[in-house]
């Protein structure tokens, strides 16, 4: 097994080896003399802007808090580099062909950091914690159709759904707990009282908790007893600095080996010899899209043809080379480009002026003697709000202004204080325009966001987008856990969002991680470059930090 | 004195109070609440469902009296309460652990600052118009006008990537704990040479304007004229009879910081990547940590209302002219 998961190293140092001319340029040459082998030791430094709230994951929503609980946790499925399920603690498992029930066999030789084995019993006891009204779990709506689970033996689970959930599979990624540390404090609904919280979590992943200090730092160890045998790097610091230029110099600085860069520090601010030869710079499409978005309760907007004027009006590569320098691709949809619900059909809405300004006279709208569009003898204009803090969306709201000028549209921009722009103004529906993204996951389910249904004040449609036909595919694709069946109705409705443009999407926006170049066995895919992290490593004569 | 003492302990009661009551309605009457920004952070995991059960846990689905009742009643008992940000720890506890680093990059702070400001203020004053006061007159404006953020990214750059002599951020390197004890400290040390230096150029700056400003006054006094036509040596009359007097408004306006040396440099904390107290507000301000915020609010009114107190107290013994004013009452 071990020897199998080496060569699996190898092999994806060819491909880094391969890939790296284009992207990463200074370490390829080094790669190609010699042979580098994998081996133990050093410490690998990240650096994240946000504090880590929890040490057990199943609570929180917040990314640093899931990195660093990935580190420490497994769930049963994972996903690979392509994002395929794959068994983790689950060796295999089976759905029945009308997706109600899922058994999963357990890899018997998994133990908790404590040493006591991991059971079915500890399965059990996750779904219990998750679907106790006690516990402040973000997660529970991936339960609600579970009817039961149930350990059918030692390291056999059954999960008996209520109806066909499409995310059945997925949702047991979800990092396993376990039973007899956490189950006094489950029950009293004081899980984040508990010390696993905060000062000695315990799970079965490839790191041990060793310490941390609020708001500077988390260090982790690596696990020897890792089921799936012990990871190359043997120790991971997690520093939390708030500052993005700080981040920045401290990579300049090789104080930190792995750490997100913003596109000008990608594109102009790292591009000198001695930086290159330190770091490789890596990129590879987000998993969140920005959108430019209406009220569609506005009559002006609900016309279709005033969305696909607006959206004619927008040259999206021109925004993307401004906004992002080009790190990023126009969006034609919502669905992550690659993955298997995104449809390489469907064509993005070109620029073109002259066919904006047919639609929007189709619509009723002339242009006045004083140049400005005018419908019924009222000028077209709209407040266009996003939120502080984000430079990106300010720079994007610039640009609507400036290409909707054109059509003699005007639009004030107005920036807003996060949790004021979210209540005052997203949760009440007080907008007429909107600059936003959405983070999309492994799932391609978004019937919280363009569902009719989903139009209350605490839900997501804030669009009040209401399409029967995309209600219908929404429906028919969050019901079938068959891949092969979703595929066409995630297709289908890829094509009718792009031909009614609810909102105008704009772009994704690309991760740009560099990481140290000593730093070997990385091999960047869909799912980004740390889902392989347990087969990284530093060759010895790299090591660093050898004390510990 | 006790009487007046005591007197002003009671009458300080209801003022705090009424400070954390209108502080309470002010905190709550910024829109969003804290259940809002953890369930509808906007990605798609989250729920309707969600958002009302933090609700009811945090209990901001009762009236605004009714929530300040309960927060004050577990007060009295000490009990600050459960932060509200995702990490639901104690409020003591999260202060706690910010308080002791943000208290000592202020302590020492200050005792730079003065410690470099009174002689440079006295020199400044006694040598009015010279090419030194012109020279410190310049480095003031310069301290004034210099954002820390920009100060503070230009030394980093300087000390920690170019030269390399100085640790861009963080308060400790990472192989800290396997250094002897000597150099963990001046491990420690070179970490918070850039901030204080940072925090030390602006407050510098004010504080040796008003050591300035009290000395010009104070030198032009009869008295000032009097020592030296008895013929005191210049330095006597400077170090002795002008500096003691000109150093009363300084230590007026040391005790009104003091409440401010628990309350911590934003920006430094921020750029440097210190975990204190500046950090942890900011933090509770954005995510309308209720709890956290008003603890703080608590600690801060508390230790002024003190600071307050002791100074009137300590200026009732120093000042002969006020404690006459008390007794002819």
């Amino acid at each position: 097994m071990k020897r199998l998961r080496r060569l699996g190293v190898l092999i994806a140092l060819v491909v880094v080896a391969a890939g790296c001319t284009g992207e990463a340029g200074g370490g390829a040459g080094e790669r190609k003399t010699g042979a580098i082998l994998p081996a133990y030791g050093d410490s690998l430094i990240e650096a994240s802007i946000g504090n880590v709230s929890s040490l057990i994951p199943n609570i929180t929503s917040d990314s640093a808090s899931h990195e660093v609980g990935d580190l420490m946790y497994n769930g049963l499925v994972t996903l690979d580099r392509d994002l395929n399920v794959v068994g983790e603690l689950a060796k295999s498992w089976k759905l029945a062909k009308d997706c109600l029930t899922l058994d999963f066999q357990l890899n018997p030789t998994v133990r908790w950091h404590d040493g006591k084995p991991m059971t079915a019993d500890d399965v059990v006891f996750t779904w219990e914690t998750t679907v106790n009204p006690k516990t402040p779990s973000p997660y529970k709506s991936d339960f609600q159709d579970v009817e039961r689970v149930e350990a059918a033996g030692p390291h056999d689970v059954r999960v008996v759904y209520k109806r066909p959930y499409a995310k059945a599979l997925l949702s047991w990624a979800l990092p396993i707990l376990p039973r007899h540390l956490l189950e006094s404090y489950v029950k009293a609904g004081k899980i984040k009282e508990a010390p696993q919280n905060w000062t000695a979590p315990v799970g079965t992943g490839p790191y041990r908790f060793k310490e941390m200090k609020s708001g500077e730092k988390i260090v982790v160890v690596a696990n020897p007893e890792y089921f799936k045998g012990r990871p190359n790097i043997s120790r991971v610091v997690y520093r939390i600095i708030p500052s993005q230029a700080t981040i920045f110099l401290e990579v300049k600085a090789k104080g930190v080996d792995v750490a997100g860069l913003t596109a000008l520090q990608y594109k102009r601010q790292t591009e000198y010899p001695a930086f290159e030869k330190a770091y490789n710079k890596y990129r590879y499409p987000g998993a969140g899209y920005t959108y430019f978005g209406f009220n569609l309760k506005d009559p002006r907007f609900a016309d279709r043809r005033v969305r696909l004027a607006f959206a004619h009006a927008i040259n999206k590569q021109g925004l993307l080379d401004g906004v992002v320098l080009g790190l990023g691709r126009p969006a034609t949809g919502s669905f992550r480009p690659g993955t298997w619900a995104d449809n390489p059909a469907v064509k993005g809405i070109p620029y073109d002026l002259k066919r904006a300004q047919t639609l929007l006279a189709e619509a009723g709208w002339k242009r006045s003697d004083g140049g400005l569009l005018e419908k019924d003898g009222k000028p077209f204009t709209f407040e266009l709000l996003t939120n502080q803090g984000n430079d990106e969306r300010k720079k994007i709201a610039e640009i609507i202004q400036a290409s909707l000028r054109e059509l003699g549209v005007t639009v004030e921009i107005r920036i807003l204080e996060w949790a004021a722009f979210l209540k005052e103004h997203i949760k009440k529906r007080q907008f007429d325009a909107i600059v936003l993204g959405w983070g999309t996951g492994a799932d391609p389910d978004q019937y919280v966001v363009w569902h009719s249904s989903q139009m209350g004040p605490d839900d997501l449609n804030h669009i009040s987008y209401s399409n029967p036909e995309v209600d219908a595919l929404l429906e028919a694709g969050r019901s079938s856990c068959h891949q092969a069946e979703r595929v066409r109705f995630y297709h289908r409705l890829h094509q009718v969002l792009a031909d009614d443009q609810p909102v105008i999407f704009l772009y994704w926006r690309d991760a740009l991680p560099v990481v140290s170049n000593r730093i070997f066995g990385i091999d960047p895919g869909p799912a980004g470059i740390k889902w392989n992290f347990t087969d990284w490593f530093v060759p010895k004569h790299l090591q660093r930090y050898t004390a510990g | 004195m006790l009487a007046y003492a005591l007197r002003r302990l009671l009458l300080a009661l209801p003022l705090l109070l009424g400070i954390t009551f209108v502080s309470f309605v002010v905190i709550h009457l910024a829109p969003g609440d804290p259940s809002e920004l953890q369930s509808g952070d906007l990605s798609m995991q989250h729920s309707a469902q969600a958002y009302k059960q933090m609700r009811e846990e945090y209990g901001l689905d009762k009236s605004l009296p009714v929530q300040y009742w309960n927060w004050l009643s577990r007060l009295v008992r000490l009990d600050f309460g459960r932060s509200f940000a995702p990490d639901g720890r104690p409020v003591l506890a999260k202060i706690g652990e910010r308080l002791p680093i943000t208290l000592l990059l202020n302590v020492v702070e200050m005792l730079i600052i003065v410690s470099l400001a009174v002689p440079i203020g006295v020199l400044s004053a006694t040598r009015q118009y010279s090419t030194f006061d012109k020279i410190t007159t310049m480095f003031v404006f310069i301290g004034f006008a210099t954002p820390d953020f920009w100060l503070a990214l230009l030394l980093m750059i300087l000390f920690g990537v170019r030269l390399d002599w100085l640790p861009v951020s963080g308060l400790r390197s990472l192989n800290w704990e396997y250094l002897s004890f000597w150099r963990q400290q001046w491990d420690f040390l070179g970490h918070l040479a850039l901030p204080i230096l940072v925090a030390t150029f602006g407050g510098l700056a004010g504080f040796s304007r008003y050591m300035r400003q009290s000395m010009l006054e104070v030198i032009r006094q009869d008295y000032i004229q009097s020592a030296r036509a008895k013929g005191l040596a210049e330095r006597v009359v400077v170090g002795k009879h002008a500096l003691r007097n000109a150093l009363l408004p300084i230590v007026t306006i040391l005790g009104l910081s003091l409440p401010g040396l628990i309350g911590g440099s934003v920006i430094v904390e921020w750029i440097f990547a210190i975990p204190g107290m500046g950090q942890l507000m900011v933090q509770a301000a954005f995510e309308r940590d209720y709890p956290v915020l008003m603890g703080n609010l608590v600690i801060v009114s508390t230790l002024t209302l003190t600071a307050n107190l002791a100074a009137d107290i300590a200026y009732s013994l120093v000042d002969p002219r006020i404690r006459v004013g008390r007794r002819r009452r």
